[in-house]
């Protein structure tokens, strides 16, 4: 008897174990796979970023809109890669949907506005959910280490630099864009605020992206409407900035699982 | 009813200065909303008509009055780099405006049904049959990436209906030439709190209420002007 119990709470330990260490965080799944792509388990509950984004907010967001993205890409790049006639690009049809939007220029015609609405939307939201973590004690989150000292170099400190992103975010002409802060590796990694508009991706500019924020009505519109400077300064308070580094640091690393045939 | 509290001016004095700065920026105001918030219920929330109209609406129009008078002092100044870096701003605020004076007059709670006359006419010559054009401007609608609008238009040299869509707050007439006669505001503020991301539900119910009577006006000017 005793044995079978043992037996049990080390099965359960070791499957608790292997939960908890292989929980991918949604950025992960964009350069590990190229087919059947899941829409991502976010790293916390629909309630927990409370009270900066609303629970019924996460939840429309990551279960309507992520994954109507999620469902649709799928589809795109099915019909794509079982298309003999655009056979030519089969080798980026087969890639994981990273390489795809950086070679979003090579997409064939019929397939690459499915591909960059679909696929970017993918992209875009599994960035969006990784760069964020709970905040109930409202800690004062500020970058630290490596990216904290690029921070400094690149903006002259962090506030001016949160000063920068937030008026990007304020000024956009249009709903439904992003701010992203990212690596350009031609420029030996410097940090740059961007925006893209609708589900475009600054991948397709060669950037690294590090840091998004979504504009996108849906986004905010349940809980502050037309206030989107409010949900922007309540989005600073969830921006986790060691998942930030880790990003940063994924992007140095070897960030394929998937490897090509020899 | 609601009633604008500002006085509309129509022209500006030829000499700018802080009279004419201060005429130009009563300019443009929000135009009066012929019936109540809750009027296009079930339809359109009272909560989306009122944040819509008294927040976005507005918004445009003050933003719009702004961008005015930089555009004033721009010229006076002759600052061609400022008059053109202001052209965003008017687009998208020009346009938020006009496209939002348009939409509150083709909507109704009265609205819905079916139009008639030389309306129906033209619809069912340019289309097919009216389901057709629901079909049509329904599917380009839900189909608009981000925001936008989408329109039924009068194209004034083949003096045909169109559907169309434009990106954003791009107004149709100066973006495509066509005279717009019913429009969609597809932007997530025209729909979410009530329909959340189901766009497509919102535009099966929009044509309940459809303000026919004053599409068809809206046919009859632009074929008058022609």
């Amino acid at each position: 008897m005793a044995d079978a119990t043992i037996l049990q709470a080390w099965l359960l330990s070791f499957c608790y174990f292997t939960t908890v260490m292989t929980l991918k965080m949604p950025y992960e799944f964009i350069a590990d796979q190229t087919s059947n792509y899941v829409l991502p388990k976010l790293p916390y509950d629909y309630k927990d970023l409370e009270p900066f984004i609303d629970e019924a907010t996460v939840r429309v967001h990551h279960l309507g809109h992520h994954a109507a993205y999620t469902k649709k890409m799928n589809i795109a790049l099915e019909q794509w890669t079982a298309d003999s006639e655009v056979a030519h690009s089969m080798s980026l049809a087969q890639k994981p949907i990273l390489d795809i939007l950086i070679g979003l220029d090579d997409v064939p015609k019929k397939y690459k506005s499915s591909i960059q609405n679909n696929g970017g939307g993918y992209v875009n939201h599994n960035f969006y959910w990784s760069v964020m973590s709970p905040n109930p004690n409202l800690d004062d989150r500020e970058p630290v280490n490596q990216l904290g000292d690029d921070i400094v170099k690149a903006f002259g400190n962090f506030s001016n630099f949160k000063a920068l992103f937030t008026q990007e975010a304020l000024s956009l002409f249009g709903s439904g864009c992003y701010v992203w802060l990212s690596r350009n590796p031609i420029e030996n990694g410097k940090l740059v605020i961007s925006k893209t508009t609708n589900q475009d991706s600054p991948l397709t500019d060669e950037l690294q992206p590090i840091l998004v924020i979504d504009v996108w009505e849906h986004a905010y519109y349940i809980k502050h409407q037309n206030l989107r400077p409010k949900y922007v300064s309540d989005w600073w308070n969830l921006v986790d900035w060691s998942l930030v580094e880790e990003i940063d640091n994924w992007w140095k690393g070897p960030n394929y699982d998937y490897h090509e045939e020899l | 009813m609601l009633s604008a509290t500002a006085t509309v001016i129509k022209s500006v004095p030829k000499s700018v200065g802080a009279l004419g700065t201060f005429v130009s920026r009563l300019n443009h105001t929000l135009p009066d909303l012929p019936y109540d918030f809750n009027a296009l219920e079930p339809t359109i929330s009272a909560e989306i008509m009122r944040i819509h109209y008294t927040k976005h609406h507005a918004t445009y129009v003050n933003n719009l009055n702004i961008a005015e008078e930089k555009l004033a002092e721009a010229m006076e100044t002759k600052n061609v780099n400022q008059v053109i870096q202001l052209q965003p701003a008017l687009k998208f605020n020009g346009g938020g405006h006009i496209n939002h004076s348009i939409f509150w007059q083709v909507l109704s709670p009265n609205g819905g049904g079916e139009p008639s006359g030389d309306l129906m006419e033209v619809i069912k010559r340019d289309f097919g049959s009216f389901e057709a054009m629901k079909t049509e401007l329904s599917n380009a609608s839900v189909a608009v990436q981000g925001s936008g609008w989408g329109w039924l238009g009068f194209n004034p040299v083949s003096k045909r209906l169109r559907v169309a869509t434009c990106a954003n707050q791009d107004p149709l007439q100066p973006t495509t030439g066509l005279v717009p006669l019913f429009g969609i505001d597809v932007w997530e503020h025209a729909y979410y709190l009530q329909y959340k991301n189901v766009r497509p539900d919102y535009l099966k119910a929009i044509w309940n209420v459809v303000n026919w009577d004053k599409v068809a006006q809206n046919l009859h000017d632009a074929t008058m002007a022609c």
